[in-house]
């Protein structure tokens, strides 16, 4: 795996910690909750390669 | 447990099953096989990746049919679904493979040539994800595919596409389309290998004439026309009188910048022997301002905001209330690629392509598109190939 790709992997598990970081902060704001919960797809997908 | 928590959980579970339910309908477009009856001509069936080691295993590796005739001659490669939201492409290469005789020279196609981009969709503009084609034993699925390879399968994407050899700059999304990557190279980007296969297959194998097959918008210029460049001008414009006196069809002829790199019919010519066209059919499909992207605007090229825009003199193509159907061009593209060849054929005695039972326009738009696929549960196990 080339490094760009595997510094790319680890860009995306930093920013797919920080939003579960966020959803689980969250008190009281739904709508940010779900925002969390919804920008966070595409970084599972990527970090778990499901194709 | 807290109210906090109820009110999380609820929402993941909301989220999960939205993902779920869509991410079932995209696996299953990505993981669909098409069969493929290899015809009476099908002499060999090859990977792309024999004529590039670093593609093998990947999942932009993809079938090559050949047909190659009892008597020595030239040899034509045809190249379909280089951008696979241009469907017309797959469906003219099915019929020659399926139907075409080579009486002399070889006939190689490559039928989904951007294999990756066949398994990736546009969902925001809301591509359909499959389209069927009527025929007399049932109807035949195809993916929808979309122009650019999967970000799956190569990624990711670098902030702007340094094009090889020449060094020119593109979008980011162009490293992804296998009509700027040419002539590629063996270890660069995943459609680079791609369109290196491509060129090695060409160079090994003494391809006189390539062809690859593309649609485009009512609204762009180049529509309906044959790309070629200079080398290749003569056959290309013969080739677009013939057709338009023989058949009743207009197809122009646009030369290829010098420029412009990366795409196959400016890099094939210039870095091999062989002699490269772009076959171009109007797609209203593509053009952004129409109604919803449905199976039946894609199949038949009707839509009332085009309708209105050719009103205004704003497309470059004819358009009226019949639209721009299916059955037209791939029509287009089958009489065209035998024109090329015929013409080729003319001027090379020594390497002429004869080839035969390929329809044109006429019959096409007689007989329907599905009228020339045959029916993979009736035919032979050993002849059927899935891409």
């Amino acid at each position: 795996m080339p490094f760009i790709t595997i510094l790319y992997y680890g860009i995306s598990i930093f920013i797919a910690a920080m939003l579960i970081w966020n959803f689980v902060k969250e008190k009281h704001d739904t709508q940010k909750m779900a925002l969390c919960l919804i920008v966070l797809i595409p970084f599972l997908l990527r970090i778990f390669r499901i194709r | 447990m807290s109210r906090e928590w109820i009110q999380k959980s609820l929402l993941i579970c909301i989220v999960m099953t939205i993902t779920i339910l869509s991410g079932v309908q995209f696996y299953r477009h990505r993981h669909f096989q098409l069969p493929i009856v290899a015809g009476p001509g099908v002499t060999k069936v090859t990977m792309l990746s024999d004529y590039c080691q670093s593609l093998k295993g990947t999942p932009a590796d993809t079938r090559v049919f050949f047909m190659e005739g009892a008597e020595e001659g030239g040899k034509t490669l045809i190249i379909a679904n280089t951008h696979s939201n241009e469907p017309a492409a797959i469906l003219a290469a099915l019929i020659f493979i399926e139907n075409a005789m080579v009486d002399r020279g070889s006939l190689i196609v490559i039928p989904q040539f951007n294999n990756s981009g066949s398994r990736n969709t546009k969902p925001g503009d809301g591509y359909v994800l499959f389209f069927d084609i009527p025929t007399e034993w049932g109807s035949k699925r195809f993916r929808m595919g979309n122009r650019n390879a999967a970000p799956l399968d190569q990624w990711p994407d670098p902030d702007v596409y340094v094009h090889y050899p020449d060094k020119k700059l593109f979008s980011f999304l162009d490293a992804r389309n296998t009509n700027r990557t040419w002539p590629g190279r063996e270890n660069g980007l995943l459609m680079e290998k791609v369109t290196f296969a491509a060129m090695e297959l060409m160079r090994t194998e003494g391809v006189d004439v390539a062809i690859d097959i593309h649609g485009a918008e009512t609204m762009f210029p180049v529509t309906n026309c044959i790309v070629a460049p200079k080398k290749a001008m003569r056959i290309a414009t013969i080739t677009s009188m013939i057709v338009n006196a023989r058949e009743g069809f207009e197809n122009h002829v646009e030369p290829s910048p010098k420029s412009f790199r990366g795409l196959s019919h400016r890099e094939i010519g210039d870095f091999s022997e062989t002699m490269p066209f772009l076959l171009e059919a109007p797609l209203p499909f593509l053009d952004q301002p129409t109604g919803p992207k449905t199976e039946a605007l894609l199949l038949d090229g009707k839509d009332p905001f085009l309708l209105s825009l050719s009103k205004q003199k704003k497309l470059f193509v004819p358009y009226d209330s019949t639209g721009w159907s299916m059955e037209k061009r791939v029509g287009q593209h089958c009489s065209v690629i035998l024109e090329l060849m015929n013409q080729f054929s003319r001027r090379n005695r020594e390497r002429s392509i004869i080839v035969s039972q390929v329809p044109k326009y006429a019959e096409i738009i007689e007989r329907g598109v599905g009228f020339y696929y045959k029916d993979p549960d009736k035919a032979d196990r050993e002849r059927i190939y899935y891409n």
